[in-house]
């Protein structure tokens, strides 16, 4: 089976990347294809980069209290590029009352301070689209 | 209680193994003289006052800003009232990031992480019914820092405060952000001629004021070992004093307002003996790489600031404890400042309640615990000397191996800073993981049922305050001022023209941050990271 690839992005002005740095050096160390797209990504870069990466998997890394304005974008932008299944999870500083917001949205997998590596290595495992046979190891895809 | 396994290993949270036992054998190369001096007595390691804590307390300075000017304003009347001694202000990352509210990476921002300030009108509100002219004020901002000061000094000015006598500190590190942080804007060497002019203009007009406060604490938050804390924050500190003499100033003219700020994380001893090597190590490289004369310029000043990269969501109460013991650290290391957590940080910015908390921790320890009484309790410690000695050692090697790049800034450039940090904050991530370390509630101890505390929720009114203020502002000011002062800041940053009093202009002439930090961005550029993990 080929490898899942996941854009990981911090999205808004903020530049506290240890979260994001960590989550996709062990998501490489899980066998995971990871692009990082460094800091400031506004919602279109990072749809764009996903598009462009060919991602089954968007990791947003969110602390600043932007997500309610981030997440959504995101997802809209997904639906109007017709990338129905590429899976969004998001880590960070998420309040309480945001969660039931963002599972409306469709974004289930929310990690909030203290998560488990593997915890998050898992859902994504059990969540990202199946990458099917005719994916070949060179790693072009059909 | 189950003992503890045979084969556990024995090391600080920075993952530095340490012996059982320490013995007069562990110190036997240490000459008193030499290497501690009484407090108040080069090299400084027991302190810079002869009496510690017995002349004056430190400084019980909590950082705090959140939504607009008015409710900042308002939480700051509160913590004075409370028993603050000093104001330190947290702004929202637009104002961070030189951006107005209405550019489109502020949107979803503004007022959440800390206090938007846009223009001078912000400032004015933000300290109203404060006297600036009788207390400090610290305010952590670095790429528009000269921006923000020149705000601050108009609106002291307007309060009847005379600048010669005025004191605070700008944060205004940007090699810190470059490491660590990634709040920058501009290139490496056009942001350090921003510092650099602000050491020169406040040697002349501020002379009281600290124009910088070299920053730890974010390199350790972003992941770093207490040893790459020490090293890179006072390989930081040699590089800014290196380029303000390259700049033509004289070294003891500029260098006693340079003071620091560090973080006072869980191991306990390890930080009291960072504190202690960082005293140290500065008054040597002062008088032996720079000839300093001046022992003002020898004497480390800080602020510390408690590990808000300790505090856990799970069971946020046990985070009083951790911040408590946290505290006590930078005060048993002779802190001259300090802000303590609220037990909520890692969650949202503190409620006026935890905050209140926050602070009476501090003042538990000042009033109730005695250790204020003795002047560096620990000195003479085998384990606390040994450990000053190996940290100073472990940071001497990083300056050799800095310098050898051809100083800081060409050592970020090559990402060398950022790669060592990243790597030590995946390695205690491997720790956590395994179980090899333990946080309390976390991956051990974990409670079933928590009960959630109510946390501050910052909504996007603020956003929409500010956007109308903006905009109002824009329709009342005398456009043509604006538009002339913003030309002659492009022009003198073009040039080699102090920034300073050409930013004060901008300011009285109402120019937003984003306007003033958008015309250096126009001479200057912006600085992109290569993002590396």
């Amino acid at each position: 089976m080929a490898a899942v690839r996941v854009v990981i992005a911090k999205p808004g002005l903020d530049g506290h990347d240890r979260g994001a740095k960590v989550i996709a050096r062990a998501l490489r160390d899980a066998g995971m294809e990871v692009i990082y797209t460094g800091l400031r990504q506004t919602p279109e870069q990072i749809v764009s980069a996903a598009l462009q990466e060919d991602a089954d998997v968007i990791g947003l890394s969110i602390l600043s209290g932007a997500h309610m304005h981030i997440c959504p974008r995101i997802v809209e932008l997904l639906r109007e590029r017709r990338m129905h299944d590429v899976l969004v999870v998001v880590g960070g500083i998420i309040p309480d009352v945001d969660i039931p917001k963002l599972n409306a949205l469709g974004i289930t997998g929310i990690f909030l301070p203290g998560t488990p590596m593997q915890t998050i290595v898992e859902f994504i495992m059990g969540h990202a689209r199946a990458r099917t046979s005719l994916t070949d190891s060179t790693g072009a895809n059909q | 209680m189950p003992p503890v396994a045979a084969d556990r290993s024995f090391t600080t949270v920075s993952g530095r193994p340490v012996d059982e036992l320490y013995t007069d054998e562990s110190t036997a190369s240490l000459d008193y003289a030499r290497d501690l001096g009484d407090p108040g007595q080069f090299p400084y390691t027991r302190g810079i006052h002869p009496t510690g804590y017995r002349g004056r307390l430190w400084t019980m300075r909590q950082f705090a800003g959140f939504g607009t000017p008015e409710d900042t304003n308002e939480r700051y009347k509160r913590l004075l009232k409370a028993g603050g001694t000093g104001l330190s202000v947290a702004f929202d990352l637009p104002t961070l990031m030189g951006r107005d509210p209405d550019h489109e990476l502020s949107r979803g921002e503004v007022g959440k992480c800390g206090v938007n300030v846009t223009s001078l009108a912000d400032m004015e509100t933000l300290f109203e019914g404060i006297d600036l002219g009788q207390l400090t004020t610290s305010m952590t901002i670095n790429s528009p820092a000269s921006m923000i000061f020149a705000m601050y000094l108009v609106v002291a000015e307007k309060q009847g405060a005379d600048w010669h006598t005025l004191s605070g500190t700008i944060q205004n590190d940007i090699l810190k952000e470059f490491i660590a942080q990634k709040e920058f804007i501009y290139p490496p060497r056009e942001s350090m001629r921003l510092i650099t002019d602000v050491f020169a203009f406040c040697t002349e007009h501020v002379p009281r004021w600290n124009t910088i406060s070299v920053s730890g604490y974010h390199i350790r938050e972003a992941g770093a070992t207490a040893a790459q804390e020490l090293a890179f924050t006072l390989r930081d500190g040699i590089e800014y004093v290196q380029y303000g003499i390259d700049a033509g100033m004289d070294v003891d003219a500029f260098a006693p307002r340079i003071s620091f700020f560090f973080n006072s994380h869980s191991d306990f001893f390890e930080e009291i003996a960072k504190f202690r090597a960082a005293r140290r190590i500065w008054s040597r490289v002062m008088q032996d790489r720079f000839g300093a004369r001046n022992p003002r310029s020898w004497q480390l000043r800080f602020h510390a600031q408690t590990a808000g990269v300790s505090l856990t969501a799970q069971q946020p109460y046990n985070n009083v404890v951790r911040t408590a013991l946290q505290a006590m650290a930078a005060v048993l290391g002779g802190t001259q400042s300090l802000h303590t957590n609220a037990l909520d940080e890692a969650l949202a910015l503190p409620t006026a309640e935890s905050a209140t908390l926050a602070l009476r921790t501090q003042q538990i320890i000042a009033h109730e615990s005695g250790v204020v009484n003795v002047v560096d309790p620990f000195g003479g410690s085998y384990f606390v000397e040994r450990l000053t000695s190996d940290l100073e050692a472990e940071a001497l090697e990083y300056f050799a191996r800095i310098d050898g790049m051809g100083g800081m800034v060409e050592a970020i450039e090559r990402g060398y800073p950022q790669r060592e940090i990243a790597e030590s904050a995946y390695r205690f991530q491997q720790a956590v993981e395994t179980r090899e370390r333990i946080i309390v509630g976390v991956n051990d101890f974990v409670a079933e049922d928590e009960p959630p505390v109510g946390i501050l929720y910052i909504d996007e009114s603020a956003g929409e305050k500010q956007l109308a203020k903006l905009d109002t502002l824009r329709r009342q000011r005398d456009q043509t001022r604006v538009t002339s002062a913003l030309d002659a800041l492009r022009r003198g940053a073009a040039g080699a023209d102090n920034t300073m009093p050409l930013l004060l202009d901008a300011v009285r002439a109402y120019a937003t941050v984003g306007e003033m930090c958008d015309a250096l961005r126009d001479v200057w550029g912006e600085y992109v990271e290569d993002a590396v993990i």
